[in-house]
């Protein structure tokens, strides 16, 4: 029998590792990629606790599909806009798009 | 109407003639004067009714007409004003009602009614003449009409109203309102002239001379009310009780609350009726239009003073008797004679025609104060009565013998002052019922005898001291009779017989019936009314004593008839035959250009007289000057302006200083420094940490926010966990 | 150590390894194969915690559609395969320190829970796909959520398109 522990400080970890690809790649693709992860620990945090919790109720994985599907819609909308700045800009180097600064 | 309606309403129809000449009809001359002679006509009936109704009263005095109402409420009682009419109210209404009528009728004519408006003429001037062209087109001057004329005659309408006050009143409170009254339009009528610098001087001194009488008399009239509760003369002067009390009670200066109460009076008395020391407004206020010094300085106003001086007799007299004397009447008989005596030796020395009168007034005055200090009470109001009647006659004759030198004046272009009895002369054969009247007046004054008003009364006085002892005041009195005489006639001589010593004198004209109407109704008085008061034990009884009796009845009990004696009387003669003619001989030689006969013999002593005893300059020097300098520079400089308003102004920069200081010290730096240090900060902060922070890199934020997230679940663990 | 917890270890060894090579790789082809790699061993995680259906979905989707839209972004946007230069930005030490710090804060909120160590209850004989099937199509359970979920997507495609679009 595996503690529930066991998952939620897989999530958490990968959730980390995620976060730190966010805030530390300079490739804009790859922080889309960090993003991926995040969204995956969370979907594993989900399922776990419909697992552990009460299994009649299905709102665990309802929502972890929903979260596919936002991801999904994420993901496309994003690299469409990376595609778009690199059109512009010529770049995908996160810190070159700077235009919004003081 | 019954008489008491009467005497509420006496005062009021000149009271109504001046408040409609002032309002409306001031342009009108016609119509004002009709107004105001109207006004004094009905005031004038409705006293000679007032008369009559008296004279048929059994023991009239011990019942009076009477009428109060109370006034004032004062605690748990009023005080009551009112009307009354008893013996000395009545006899002092006729004389008054009769002379006022006549000055007004007078003043119509003294102002020129009729004549065309000057060439030259102001308000606020005498009028100075009018060019006309005759039908041969030759051109002389005429006397012009007085600018300010229907102001005039609302003065001396207001001036009645204040007299009729006086009169009919029947406590001091009312008299005391007339009495100022008077004293305003004194004021206002002897500086009528406004324009001319003296005038004011006149009137000022005039005022404020008796404002120092008014004052002390005020001072009488509170301590009156004090001790009795009352200012009704019928409740103190003729309540047994109350004299008795008032004379029995001692003040802490050692003389009885009566005598103290009559001497506070006495003193607005003296301020009042010209008397030594306050005599000196008295031939100043000659500056006024002679109708003024006829009314004011001769039959009414310096009357009404005495009259007040025979009202509290019963308070001054109380606790004396006529070989007693109280310390009041004592200073009334002092004072009185000695007035009557310095007064005619001024007199002596005086070449102004008015001036001469009004010495003469101080000096008949002083008479009546001195009758009434030795207890002659009877006396006093017999001489008033006469006097007022030849004096306002003199004083109108005096007018019209101006107004034919100035005619005369104006007409040869002879520019001579028409006042001057130097510059006159012969003006008997131009003037002739002037001269008529004016000898009547002269003789009244000087006690000829037997014919003339006044000397019935003058000799009553005398009698009167010869018979009660008091040598002082007689031989005092019988000296100025004898220099009224001497200068009446004086005055007579130089004015009217000769030959004229000016061009002027020479063509002087009679003044129109205006004036001299009055002249002659006044003249019958001056010899008529003196036929009232003969003493009895001449006629041996058949001619009773109608005066004595009836005024007797004022007072609580009839003063006696004093034992008659001849020697008074024919003293009374003596001196005055004695004095006219001696009047008569020294001066019926003077010529144009000469100087007075007296002059070379009594030299330095003439000189005094004629300085008037130099008692202007020693006022001026001892009482004038330190009063000024105490406005000037005491009060106005030092006080006022240094003290007060240097207090004032140092608020004023203080306040200012603070409101800097405020502004520099604390409001622009502490309270705007903080303000815009705020302001400044800010910005500081913006431009100094925005460029570091908002770098437009995305990754960076996220970094900043996450860091804020672990510190704040580090915080929400510490607080909510552990 | 049951079988379930090594499947388990394994499948997490491969998870977080995957994991670190995706935010660590200088090449952006190898780190989109390292997330595909990520994606496999969660859909085994979804096996063992006995979600089938998300696995196979997590397969179907994920890996083949959103990793392969990936190697699409990252062949459009290189010139080169490599990127030059270091990968990391200036604040990857800050980075780095922010994620630990997060790691340890999840743990420690965590592990102060009740039910951190709780033990699964038996599945038994319930059908969780039908259970499934009837929660996301039952009005009254999540219809709308997954309806609103297909306008979502709708609308991203539809804004991807624009967006993406070469517009001149």
């Amino acid at each position: 029998m595996i503690p529930l522990s066991w998952f939620l400080l897989l999530s958490a970890a990968l959730f980390s590792i995620g976060l730190f690809g966010v805030m530390a790649r300079k490739n804009a693709v790859a922080i889309l990629l960090s993003v991926e992860l995040m969204l995956n620990s969370v979907n594993i945090n989900l399922v776990a606790f419909w697992r552990y919790g009460n299994i009649a109720q299905m709102s665990g994985q309802v929502f972890a599909i929903i979260v596919f599907a936002v991801a999904a819609a994420e993901v496309a909308v994003g690299l469409a806009l990376v595609i778009s700045v690199y059109r512009r800009f010529n770049t995908v180097v996160a810190d070159e798009i700077d235009l919004m600064k003081w | 109407m019954t008489t008491e309606q009467i005497l509420w309403l006496l005062p009021l129809p000149p009271l109504l003639a001046f408040v409609i000449i002032i309002l409306v009809t001031n342009r009108w001359k016609a119509l004002s004067f009709s107004i105001a002679v109207g006004a004094a006509a009905i005031s004038w009936i409705g006293s000679m009714v007032v008369f009559a109704r008296s004279t048929v009263v059994v023991e009239f005095g011990k019942t009076i007409f009477q009428s109060d109402i109370p006034w004032l409420p004062t605690g748990d009682s009023f005080l009551k004003i009112g009307v009354m009419a008893d013996p000395l109210t009545v006899v002092t209404l006729f004389f008054v009602a009769w002379t006022v009528l006549m000055i007004f009728i007078y003043s119509i004519g003294y102002h020129n009614f009729g004549k065309p408006k000057g060439d030259h003429d102001r308000k606020g001037l005498q009028p100075h003449g009018a060019t006309v062209k005759d039908e041969h087109g030759h051109e002389h001057t005429e006397m012009s009409i007085e600018p300010m004329f229907s102001r005039f005659f609302a003065f001396i309408g207001l001036f009645a109203f204040g007299m009729y006050t006086l009169v009919v009143s029947d406590n001091l409170l009312t008299l005391f309102v007339g009495w100022e009254i008077m004293g305003l339009c004194s004021y206002l009528l002897i500086g009528f002239w406004y324009a001319k610098p003296s005038a004011r001087s006149a009137a000022i001194k005039a005022f404020m001379t008796t404002r120092v009488g008014d004052v002390f008399m005020l001072l009488g009239v509170v301590y009156l009310y004090t001790m009795t509760g009352t200012l009704s003369y019928r409740d103190i002067f003729y309540n047994p009780a109350v004299l008795h009390e008032l004379s029995t009670t001692m003040t802490p200066v050692g003389i009885s609350v009566a005598s103290a109460i009559a001497i506070l009076i006495f003193i607005g008395i003296v301020g009042k009726s010209a008397q030594w020391p306050l005599h000196v407004w008295l031939p100043d206020a000659m500056e006024g239009p002679t109708p003024v010094s006829a009314m004011i300085h001769a039959a009414t106003m310096v009357s009404a003073g005495v009259y007040l001086a025979i009202r509290i007799y019963p308070l001054a007299s109380a606790g004396g008797s006529l070989h007693q004397l109280t310390p009041a009447m004592l200073a009334m008989g002092l004072i009185g004679g000695f007035t009557a005596l310095f007064a005619a030796t001024i007199a002596l020395a005086q070449n102004d025609i008015k001036k001469v009168l009004a010495y003469s007034t101080i000096s008949q005055l002083g008479f009546m104060i001195a009758a009434l200090g030795i207890g002659a009470y009877v006396a006093a109001v017999f001489h008033l009565v006469t006097h007022a009647f030849f004096k306002a006659l003199l004083f109108l004759g005096s007018g019209s013998v101006i107004h034919g030198v100035e005619h005369g004046a104006l007409h040869t272009g002879d520019h001579v002052d028409p006042q001057n009895m130097f510059n006159m002369g012969g003006l008997r054969k131009k003037m002739p019922i002037t001269f008529w009247t004016f000898l009547i007046g002269g003789f009244a004054l000087s006690g000829f005898p037997f014919i003339t008003a006044g000397f019935w009364s003058k000799d009553e006085i005398l009698a009167d001291a010869f018979a009660t002892g008091q040598w002082v005041i007689f031989f005092t009195l019988v000296f100025a009779a004898t220099l009224t005489a001497f200068y009446t006639m004086r005055q007579i001589t130089l004015t009217f017989l000769g030959e004229p010593r000016s061009k002027a004198a020479e063509h002087a004209r009679e003044t129109p019936w205006t004036m001299t109407l009055p002249l002659v109704i006044l003249a019958v008085f001056a010899i008529a009314v003196g036929w009232v008061g003969i003493p009895e034990s001449l006629t041996a009884g058949l001619i009773p004593n109608w005066f004595h009796g009836f005024v007797g009845g004022t007072l609580l009990e009839h003063p006696e008839a004093l034992k008659f004696s001849f020697v008074p009387m024919l003293v009374s003669i003596l001196i005055s035959l004695g004095g006219l003619g001696l009047g008569w001989l020294v001066y019926r030689r003077v010529k144009t250009g000469d100087i007075d006969p007296l002059v070379r013999p009594f030299g330095p002593i003439y000189t005094l007289l004629k300085n008037k005893w130099y008692f202007d300059e020693f006022y001026a020097f001892f009482v004038v000057k330190p009063v000024i300098w105490l406005s000037e520079v005491f009060t106005s400089l030092w006080m006022d302006r240094i003290v007060i308003d240097g207090i004032l102004n140092a608020f004023g920069v203080l306040t200012g200083r603070l409101g800097h200081a405020f502004r520099n010290y604390f409001d622009a730096p502490v309270v705007n420094g903080f303000g815009d240090f705020v302001g400044e900060g800010t910005k500081w902060i913006g431009r100094s940490s925005a460029p570091k922070i908002q770098r437009g890199r995305i990754q960076g934020y996220m970094i900043a926010s996450m860091t804020v997230i672990i510190i704040l679940a580090a915080v929400f663990a510490y607080f909510f966990l552990v | 150590m049951t079988a379930l917890q090594i499947i388990f270890l394994i499948s997490a060894g491969v998870i977080l390894v995957s994991a670190v090579m995706v935010v660590t790789t200088r090449n952006m082809v190898h780190a989109a194969l390292w997330l595909v790699a990520t994606l496999f061993g969660v859909a085994v995680i979804f096996a063992v915690l006995e979600a089938g259906f998300l696995a196979v979905v997590q397969v179907v989707i994920y890996i083949g559609a959103i990793a392969i839209m990936f190697i699409f972004a990252v062949m459009l946007t290189s010139r080169e395969m490599r990127d030059k230069g270091p990968q990391m930005n200036q604040r990857a030490w800050l980075a780095g320190i922010v994620g630990v710090l997060i790691f340890g804060s999840l743990v420690l909120l965590l592990s102060t829970w009740d039910g951190f160590n709780v033990l699964p209850s038996a599945i038994g004989d319930t059908d969780t796909l039908k259970l499934l099937g009837n929660a996301l199509l039952q009005p009254s359970a999540y219809l709308l959520p997954f309806e609103v979920a297909s306008v979502l997507l709708l609308a991203a495609l539809v804004g991807a398109v624009y967006v993406a679009s070469n517009r001149n």
